[in-house]
C-alpha cells in the first residue's frame, strides 16, 4: 500500500466534511454536465455509468454497461480502503482510455492514487487481502472488450502476466531473492504457456538478450543480488515481456536507478514498445520521465484526475493550477536558471479527509478567482477546455489563460 | 523571521573570527577513505572499497558547493569525511585553517558546533520517541550551551525560522509529513548557528512540490544566516539550481570541478556531458532532438572495489584511447576556475593529442 | 563455499575446546576455590580423612591445575590412565571419568541414553513442525478470523502450560482411562510396536509446547513476507494463489523457522528433563536429573558436554542449510 497517507496534515482537519453528501453532489453535477453536452461522448458514458455503478457492489451484473471501443478504458474507477481511521479514498472517480501502441503517463505525488490505480487494473486489490478488509472497488475497467472488475477473479488472474504485465519500482525487492533470474522468468512464461522447462529456459535467455543483458546464457542462472540495479530492472522488464503483453504498466520504473542507467531503461522501454506495439502506462512523479515517453498525460491529485491531455498540451498549455505548481516546483536543466522555484504551498491532502470542494483548494493560490467560494463547496468536474484536453478547475477559461500566460509561464 | 544573527547562542571557549565571504572555509587535500574487505580463513585483508580515493577541493565561505555523481561514486562518504563522522584513511581536512583530519572525540566537540549535517531520509534520521523540542534542543544539551532566553524559546524560534509552528514543540516526528520532518532536521542542524552545513541528498526523498519548498528554504537560510553549504545530490537539475560551484564525482574521484555556468554550458569531462544528456527533460518537444543528442553510456558504474586502471571512466567512455587505460589523468585547470581530469576533454584542447587510437574493449 | 565450510568447522572446533575449558573450570576449579572438594563429594560428607585422601590420590586432584587440565583433555581425545593410589585404571577415549555413584565409565552411560533422547526429540520435532507450520500459516492467511484466534489461543496454551501438566493429563486420559497407548517406555530393540506406542504421548506433549512457539513465529513471519514486493510480483505474473503462498512465501518463511529448529534440537539433545521424568523415559534428561540429585559430577559434566556439542553442531547444520535456502549468504 504505497499510496496510503502517512498522516493527516493539520490544516485540513478543520474543513473535513462527511464525504457521501459530497459525492452525491458531484454525481448530480455529472448528470447536469452530461446534459449540457460540454463533455465528450466517452466522458459522458463514463460519468453516466459512474452515477449508477457507484452504489452497486462489484460483482453484481449491471445490464446497461456499454463495452468500450478503446483497447483499455477505465470508467469512474473508485478504490476505497476501509481502515480504522476511516475510509481511504485512494482513487475516487477516475476515467481514461488508451489505445494500443500509445503511452499514457500518469503523474502525481505520493498519495495521489496513481499506484493504487495500476494495481486496480491488474486486479491485485482482490487477491491476497488476507484478514484485511477488502478495498471497495467500483466503476469499470474494459480491456479488449472485456470488463475486468466484474469478471471472474480466475479469469483476471489468467490475464495477469499474459495480457497485462507490470514493471515495479524497486527491482531488488520486487524479485524473489531466493530464486534465480532465469527461474523467475521461466515461471512467468510457464504459467501461461504449456511448454517444457527447456523451451521456457530458452525463452528466458532470449528475453534477457533482448533487454540487453550481456552473456544471457550465463546470467540466466544468477540470483537477483548478483545483478547491478540497472541489470535487475532489465531482468524485471524481460520477465514482464515474457508473454508479449498487450498492456504494460510501469510503476516508477526508473526511480531507484542512476541517471545514466535511467536513460538506458527509458530507451529500452521506448524501443520495446515500438517493437511490440503494446499499450504502455507509465506511472511516475517525475515530469521529465513522462515527457520522454508519453503521448498522453494524466495528472492525478487526491485520487482524481485534475488534468488530462496530450503531452504537448499538458506541458505547453497546462490548465490546472496543480499542474502549474508541479511545473514550477522542478528546477529545469533545459531552461535559464531561475532564482527561485515556485513550489505549491502546503502538503498533499489526506485521502481520508479530502478537502471539500476542489481537493486542491487549500493549496491553490487562485482558489478565490472563481466567485462565491465555489472552490470550497463544489467538486469541479473534469471538462474539456479544448477537444481532448480536460481539466477539473472552476476557473473560467479566460482567467486560466490569463494567469498562465501572465503569471506562470514567464517564471518557468 | 527574526534577525537571527543578533540572537546567536554565544558561549563555549574560543571565538574564532568569522571568515569573510569568499575566504576558504574548508580545505580538503588528498582525501581518501578505503573500507577494507576481508576474506578467507584468517580474515586477511584482500582488498578495499576505494570509496573516496584522493579528493582535493576547497569550500569558500558563503558559497554552495554542489557534489554530484551516481551511486557508488563516494559522494556520501565524502560528506561524512568532511564532517568527520568518518575517519579518513589518508589526506587532510582543514576547517578554518585548522587541521581536523585526525581529531578525537574531544577535539571534535567545537567542530560539531560549526559543521552540521542534514540527512536524506527524514523518516529514519529523527528519533521517533523524542519530541520535536527534544530533537531540536539536543545540540544545546550536548554542547552545554544555554542560548539567550532559554532553550525552549530558542527552539521555538528555530522552528519558526524553518517554517514550522512553534506550537509543534511537543509533537512527535510521526505526526509530520516528509517535508515537515526535513524542516525539523534543518532546524536541528541550525541550532548552534553553524558555519558549514553539509546536506546529503536533502530533498531526494521528498515529493516534487515539497522538494521545491525545501530548496527555497535552504536558499533563504543561506542568505539570512550567511551559511556555507556542501550539497550532495544525484539530481543534476537540483544541483544546478542550488550550487555556485559543482564537483562531479565518479568512482571516488572528482572528474570535474567548476562553477555552475561553465559546467552546464561547456562541460569538459565526457562523463559530465553524458550525465547532463541523460537527464530527462520535461519538454515533449525536445524528445526527438534529445534522442539524437543523448549519449547513452553502456553498462553500469564499475565496482569501487576494483576500479578500472588509468582513467576510471575509460570502460564506459566513447572517447577513450590507449592512454586512458594506462595513465590516470590529473585534475588540472583547463580554463579559469575549471578543473577537469581527462585526457581528451570536450570544449577544451586535447591533453594527449598524440594518442588517437581508440581503445579496444575486451 | 569450501573455504566457508572449513572456516566454520574450524570455528566449531575452537568453540568445543572453549566449552571443554569452561566446563573444566566449572567442575574442577571453582569447587576447589570454594572448598567443595570433589573428593568429598565422591565419598560423602561423613567419610573419614583417609578415604578422602585415597580418592584424591586416585583422581589426581592434588596435581597442578595445568596437569589436571592436560589429563582432562587427553582423556577426552585419546583416553587416560588413573594411576594414583598405586593402582592403574584405564579409561578409554572419550573419557569423562567415572561416575561417583556407580563407578561406571560415563561414556557408555551416555551412549546408552543418547538414542532414547534423540528419538524423543526428532519424533517430537517432526510433529511440532507439521503442527506449528500448519497452524501458523492458517492463522496468518485467516488473520483476524475465528481460525486465527483459535490457533493463537491454542498456541498460547501450548506455550504456557507446563509439560508435566499436559503430559499427566494425556497419560491419564489416553493411557490409563482409554488404554489406547502404552504408559511406559519400551526399548526399540525389545519391541518396536510397544516402543512406538509408548513414545506417542511424550512426542505429543513435547510437540504441543514447541509447536506453539513455531506457530507463532510462522504466523508473524508469514504476515511480514506476504507484504513483500516480490509476493506482489508473483501475483502480477498470474500465478495461482496456492503457488504464491506455497512456493514464494514459504521459501522465505522457512529461514527463521530453521534457525529456531537448530537451536531447539541441539538443546533437546541434553535431554528433555521434564518430559523424560513425566513419562519415565530413560534418556539423558533423566540421567542428568539423577546425577544432580546425587551430586554425580562426572555424569553432569558428560551431559553438559554432549549438549553443548549438539547445539554447536546443530547450529552449523542450520547455517549450511541457510546457504541452500538463501543464495545471498552462500558467499559470506
Amino acid at each position: 500500500m504505497t499510496d496510503q497517507p502517512a498522516e493527516k496534515p493539520e490544516e485540513q482537519k478543520a474543513d473535513a466534511v462527511p464525504e457521501p453528501a459530497d459525492t452525491a453532489a458531484a454525481d448530480a453535477t455529472d448528470a447536469a454536465d452530461a446534459a449540457d453536452g460540454t463533455v465528450d461522448q466517452a466522458e459522458q458514458d463514463a460519468q453516466a455509468a459512474g452515477g449508477k455503478v457507484a452504489d452497486t457492489a462489484p460483482g453484481e451484473p449491471v445490464l446497461d454497461k456499454k463495452p468500450a471501443s478503446a483497447f483499455l478504458e477505465v470508467r469512474d474507477l473508485r478504490i476505497h480502503f476501509p481502515t480504522q481511521d476511516g475510509l481511504v479514498k485512494s482513487v475516487d472517480g477516475l476515467s481514461f482510455s488508451l489505445e494500443k501502441g500509445q503511452t499514457l503517463g500518469i503523474v502525481g505525488e505520493s498519495g495521489s492514487g496513481k499506484s493504487v490505480t495500476s494495481l486496480g487494473i491488474m486486479g491485485l486489490h482482490t487477491v491476497g487481502q488476507y484478514g484485511r478488509q477488502r478495498p471497495k472497488l467500483s466503476g469499470e475497467i474494459w480491456l479488449n472488450g472485456q470488463e475486468l472488475l466484474t469478471a471472474d477473479p480466475d479469469e483476471v488472474r489468467k490475464l495477469r502476466g499474459r495480457e497485462i504485465s507490470m514493471i515495479f519500482q524497486d527491482p531488488l525487492s520486487a524479485l524473489h531473492p531466493f530464486f534465480t533470474i532465469g527461474h523467475q522468468i521461466v515461471e512467468a512464461y510457464r504459467v501461461h504457456h504449456d511448454v517444457d522447462k527447456k523451451k521456457a529456459r530458452a525463452r528466458a535467455v532470449e528475453l534477457l538478450d533482448r533487454v540487453g543483458i550481456p552473456e544471457p546464457a550465463k546470467r540466466v542462472d544468477s540470483f537477483p543480488h548478483e545483478f547491478s540495479g540497472g541489470m535487475r530492472q532489465r531482468a524485471m522488464i524481460a520477465m514482464s515481456l515474457a508473454n508479449n503483453p498487450e498492456l504494460l504498466i510501469a510503476d516508477e520504473p526508473t526511480t531507484a536507478l542512476d541517471v545514466t542507467v535511467q536513460a538506458q531503461i527509458l530507451d529500452l522501454i521506448r524501443d520495446l514498445q515500438k517493437e511490440f506495439g503494446s499499450a504502455v502506462i507509465i506511472i511516475t512523479h517525475d515530469l521529465g520521465v513522462v515527457a520522454e515517453l508519453s503521448d498522453d498525460i494524466l495528472v492525478m491529485y487526491g485520487g482524481r484526475c485534475v488534468e488530462y491531455g496530450t503531452a504537448e498540451e499538458v506541458f505547453y498549455e497546462p490548465q490546472h493550477p496543480y499542474t502549474w505548481g508541479l511545473l514550477g516546483s522542478m528546477p529545469r536543466i533545459d531552461r535559464e536558471r531561475t532564482d527561485r522555484l515556485s513550489p505549491v504551498k502546503g502538503s498533499p491532502p489526506s485521502l481520508i479527509n479530502v478537502p471539500e470542494g476542489c481537493a486542491f483548494n487549500p493549496r491553490c493560490p487562485y482558489a478565490d478567482v472563481p466567485k462565491g467560494g465555489i472552490t470550497r463547496t463544489r467538486r469541479p468536474e473534469l471538462r474539456e477546455t479544448k477537444p481532448g484536453h480536460l481539466s477539473a478547475c472552476h476557473m473560467d477559461q479566460a482567467d486560466r489563460e490569463r494567469i498562465w500566460n501572465e503569471e506562470i509561464a514567464p517564471k518557468l | 523571521m527574526t534577525d537571527s544573527n543578533s540572537e546567536q547562542p554565544k558561549g563555549g571557549t574560543a571565538t574564532v573570527e568569522e571568515p569573510r565571504a569568499g575566504e576558504t572555509l574548508l580545505k580538503v587535500s588528498g582525501l581518501k577513505k578505503h573500507f577494507p574487505i576481508t576474506k578467507g580463513l584468517l580474515k586477511r585483508q584482500v582488498g578495499a572499497v576505494l570509496a573516496v580515493d584522493g579528493l582535493d577541493f576547497e569550500v569558500r565561505s558563503g558559497e554552495t558547493l554542489g557534489v554530484v555523481g551516481e551511486s557508488g561514486c563516494g559522494k556520501s562518504t565524502m560528506g561524512r569525511l568532511i564532517t568527520r563522522l568518518l575517519e579518513p584513511t589518508d589526506g587532510s581536512v582543514e576547517f578554518e585553517g585548522k587541521d581536523i583530519t585526525h581529531l578525537g572525540v574531544n577535539g571534535l566537540r567545537p567542530l560539531r558546533r560549526d559543521v552540521q549535517m542534514i540527512f536524506q531520509d527524514p523518516y529514519s534520521s529523527l528519533n521517533p520517541r523524542h519530541t520535536v523540542g527534544a530533537i531540536v534542543s539536543a545540540p544545546f544539551k550536548l554542547q552545554g550551551v544555554t542560548p539567550e532566553g532559554g532553550v525552549k524559546k530558542e527552539v521555538q524560534r528555530l522552528l519558526s525560522v524553518v517554517g514550522l509552528s512553534p506550537e509543534h514543540y511537543n509533537r512527535y516526528p510521526h505526526e509530520f509529513s516528509g517535508g515537515q520532518r526535513q524542516r525539523i532536521g534543518i532546524a536541528r542542524a541550525l541550532a548552534l548557528n553553524p558555519k558549514l552545513v553539509v546536506a546529503d541528498e536533502p530533498v531526494s526523498a521528498l515529493d516534487v512540490s515539497i522538494q521545491a519548498q525545501v530548496v527555497n528554504l535552504l536558499d533563504d537560510l543561506q542568505q539570512e544566516l550567511g551559511l556555507t553549504y556542501v550539497i550532495i545530490a544525484h539530481d543534476l537539475s537540483v544541483i544546478r539550481h542550488v550550487s555556485d560551484r559543482i564537483a562531479v564525482m565518479y568512482l571516488g574521484k572528482i572528474v570535474e570541478l567548476t562553477d555552475r555556468e561553465s559546467l552546464y554550458d561547456t562541460p569538459m569531462h565526457p562523463y559530465t556531458r553524458a550525465l547532463l544528456s541523460a537527464v530527462p527533460v520535461p519538454d515533449p518537444r525536445r524528445r526527438e532532438k534529445n534522442g539524437r543528442d543523448r549519449i547513452l553510456l553502456q553498462g553500469d558504474v564499475p565496482s569501487p572495489m576494483n576500479p578500472p586502471s588509468g582513467c576510471r571512466f575509460h570502460t564506459r567512455c566513447w572517447k577513450a584511447t590507449q592512454v586512458c587505460a594506462t595513465k590516470e589523468p590529473p585534475l588540472v585547470p583547463l580554463a579559469t576556475g575549471h578543473q577537469v581530469a581527462c585526457h581528451h576533454p570536450e570544449n577544451a584542447p586535447d591533453q594527449e593529442p598524440g594518442d588517437t587510437e581508440p581503445l579496444v574493449r575486451s | 563455499m569450501l573455504t566457508y565450510l572449513i572456516r566454520r568447522l574450524f570455528a566449531v572446533a575452537v568453540m568445543l575446546v572453549v566449552i571443554i575449558l569452561a566446563v573444566f573450570c566449572i567442575f574442577f576449579l571453582i569447587p576447589k576455590w570454594t572448598g567443595t572438594d570433589p573428593a568429598t563429594m565422591f565419598v560423602g560428607k561423613q567419610a573419614d580423612k583417609e578415604a578422602i585422601e585415597a580418592v584424591r590420590q586416585k583422581l589426581q586432584l592434588d596435581d597442578p591445575i595445568l596437569v589436571q587440565l592436560f589429563e582432562f583433555f587427553k582423556g577426552i581425545f585419546v583416553g587416560r590412565d588413573y594411576t594414583g593410589g598405586g593402582t592403574t585404571t584405564h579409561c578409554s577415549a572419550p573419557c569423562f571419568g567415572y561416575s561417583f555413584r556407580t563407578e561406571q565409565e560415563i561414556w557408555p552411560i551416555l551412549t546408552d541414553r543418547l538414542p532414547v533422547t534423540l528419538s524423543l526429540a526428532v519424533g517430537a520435532a517432526v510433529l511440532w513442525l507439521i503442527i506449528g507450520l500448519a497452524v501458523g500459516i492458517v492463522s496468518a492467511l485467516k488473520r483476524g478470523t475465528i481460525w486465527d484466534r483459535l490457533g493463537m489461543t491454542g498456541a498460547l496454551a501450548g506455550v504456557s502450560l507446563p509439560i508435566y501438566f499436559t503430559g499427566l493429563i494425556l497419560l491419564a486420559v489416553f493411557a490409563y482411562q482409554l488404554d489406547l497407548v502404552s504408559n511406559k517406555f519400551t526399548p526399540f530393540g525389545d519391541n518396536p510396536g510397544e516402543w512406538f506406542s509408548g513414545m506417542i504421548l511424550p512426542w505429543i506433549s513435547l510437540a504441543f509446547l514447541f509447536g506453539a512457539m513455531y506457530a507463532r513465529i510462522t504466523r508473524a513471519t508469514m504476515l511480514e513476507v506476504m507484504g513483500e514486493d516480490y509476493i506482489r510480483t508473483a501475483r502480477a505474473k498470474g500465478l495461482r494463489e496456492p503457488v504464491v503462498i506455497g512456493k514464494h512465501a514459504m521459501r522465505s518463511t522457512m529461514t527463521p523457522v530453521l534457525t529456531l529448529l537448530g537451536i531447539d534440537l541441539g538443546a533437546l539433545m541434553g535431554g528433555a528433563i521434564l518430559t523424560e521424568t513425566t513419562f519415565s523415559i530413560p534418556g539423558l534428561g533423566q540421567a542428568v536429573l539423577k546425577a544432580i540429585n546425587e551430586k554425580d559430577l562426572p555424569l553432569i559434566l558428560g551431559v553438559t558436554l554432549i549438549t553443548a556439542t549438539a547445539v554447536v553442531i546443530a547450529n552449523l547444520i542450520v547455517d549450511l542449510l541457510y546457504g541452500v535456502i538463501d543464495p545471498r549468504v552462500r558467499l559470506a
